[in-house]
């Protein structure tokens, strides 16, 4: 009953934060401020982590290939399915719930706790319209560059690994990322990445939001949007490949 | 004037606010007293419109606020001043940034004119060479101020504080006090303070409104809380000796 509770009141807010906005000028200064925030101040570590686990990715599919009838060139085309498809848009967005949902709960939640919400609402502000529109948007702009990025560093990443363990040769890697590319795949992650990017800023704005008490209740709630918000990325992606590969 | 008639709030079929009814003067420094749990903070955020009563009308100049439609609560609310107990200044916008606030958000105004508005106000409550500062290196006492400058900014009709001396030493709290009070005078506002603090009851309250378990059980000046026999105000006012001998020496040179 609580949950049900919880997710009407979650759709509520969204009613909330999608309204015009009081003054264009002070959103564009908004938006890009929290692409700032939540988006180039994720590039150092899921550059990080893309080139690494491309890597891990390649090494784990060339030493899993001991075939002599299986051809080197499907270490590059698994490697690369595996990122694009699943790795980057996957993995990534509960990375970024981690990182991003944790930094948006606590910000959110410390401003309710020290009034700063209830300053905005007095001064007749729409404080969901203000606060969170613009961390949508600025997610669903660049979370989608941010996965890009990321699938491009996982495969030169596998190709490094490969290539310096000689696990494989550098032209069958090619040839295999190459091989029976699928430009629907690409269109197939970034529409779970947009929907991703969706449920990384509203969930964790939900519980900074309306978070009660004082600094422990925000980390507390800092904690359970992290949780939720990666339960949910689990289940959508479910529901999603389903729907679109399915 | 703002006027309150018969407000009811509750929170889970618990009633904080049981029928309060009284009137704030334009130009007088109102104040709301009471024991915690009396209700006075949500009474004041029934004002500020944060709270939705369940019965009764609060009225603006005449504008009862209730009924007043999405619009013209937004426009009531830019003619509200607020000061926060703990200043709810914005952490991550520079002192110039926080009070330029509202006015980027509501005056279309060049920003030249905006800027000599902000350093006007931080003029009025003697604050220098802060406008670039994070509130974070400020004072309790100076953070104070920055919020009163934030709250008179847009030129408020109603000017509403809550607690604004807790946390300082006495003599800041004063100093607080008195640009309340001038603000007050200057700008012909009503203000409406929430206080603990006995010191500001006694030195600004010209109009005291004595909350006790959410109904208003006594209401006059500071002149009149020397002199009143009610004796939940006696208990709660003057529990302190101190008090207590300041309104015996009171009583005795007034008689």
């Amino acid at each position: 009953m609580n949950y049900l509770k919880h997710i009407g009141k979650y759709f509520l807010m969204l009613r909330q934060v999608f309204r015009k906005p009081q003054k264009w000028s002070v959103f564009r200064e908004l938006f890009f401020r929290e692409v700032e925030d939540l988006g180039l101040k994720s590039l150092g570590i899921i550059m990080f982590i893309s080139f690494f686990v491309g890597g891990v990715v390649a090494i784990q599919t060339a030493m899993n290939i001991d075939s002599p009838f299986i051809p080197k060139y499907l270490i590059g085309f698994a490697t690369k399915r595996g990122i694009i498809l699943e790795f980057a848009p996957t993995f990534m967005s509960i990375i970024l719930a981690g990182k991003v949902g944790s930094y948006i709960t606590s910000s959110m939640g410390t401003m309710r706790v020290t009034e700063q919400i209830d300053a905005l609402e007095v001064m007749g502000i729409n404080s969901l319209n203000y606060l969170v529109l613009p961390k949508i948007l600025a997610a669903l702009f660049f979370y989608p560059l941010l996965i890009l990025l990321s699938m491009f560093l996982g495969i030169i990443g596998g190709y490094f690994a490969g290539v310096i363990t000689d696990l494989f040769f550098s032209e069958d890697y090619i040839y295999g990322i190459q091989l029976d590319f699928d430009p629907y795949f690409i269109k197939y992650a970034l529409t779970k990445t947009v929907v991703f990017a969706f449920v990384i800023t509203t969930i964790p704005a939900y519980h900074g939001f309306y978070v009660k008490g004082g600094s422990l209740e925000v980390g507390r709630a800092s904690t359970k949007a992290v949780v939720w918000t990666s339960i949910v990325i689990i289940l959508l992606n479910y529901f999603l490949t389903q729907m679109i590969l399915g | 004037m703002i006027e309150i008639e018969n407000l009811y709030k509750e929170f889970d079929g618990v009633p904080v606010l049981k029928g309060i009814s009284t009137t704030f003067e334009k130009g007088k420094t109102n104040m709301i007293i009471g024991q915690s749990g009396s209700g006075k903070t949500v009474l004041l955020k029934c004002l500020l419109g944060l709270h939705t009563p369940e019965k009764g009308i609060i009225s603006f100049d005449g504008r009862i606020h209730t009924e007043l439609g999405i619009k013209e609560r937004r426009q009531l609310r830019q003619e509200i001043g607020m000061v926060f107990q703990g200043g709810a200044l914005f952490d991550s916008l520079t002192i110039e940034e926080n009070i330029l606030f509202p006015l980027k958000m509501f005056a279309n105004k060049p920003k030249s004119e905006m800027l000599d508005r902000v350093n006007i106000v931080l003029n009025r409550v003697n604050l220098e060479n802060v406008n670039k500062k994070y509130p974070a290196e400020l004072s309790g006492g100076m953070q104070k101020r920055v919020a009163i400058a934030r709250a008179i900014v847009m030129n408020p009709k109603y000017l509403f504080c809550d607690e604004p001396n807790s946390g300082l030493d006495p003599r800041t709290a004063t100093v607080i006090d008195n640009l309340i009070q001038e603000i007050t005078k200057e700008y012909q506002i009503i203000t409406i303070i929430n206080s603990h603090d006995m010191n500001s009851v006694m030195e600004i309250g010209e109009k005291i409104v004595f909350l006790q378990n959410g109904v208003n059980a006594w209401e006059g000046s500071n002149e009149e809380i020397f002199k009143t026999e009610n004796e939940a105000v006696v208990d709660f006012v003057y529990s302190s000796n101190l008090f207590k001998k300041v309104r015996e020496t009171y009583l005795s040179k007034t008689k």
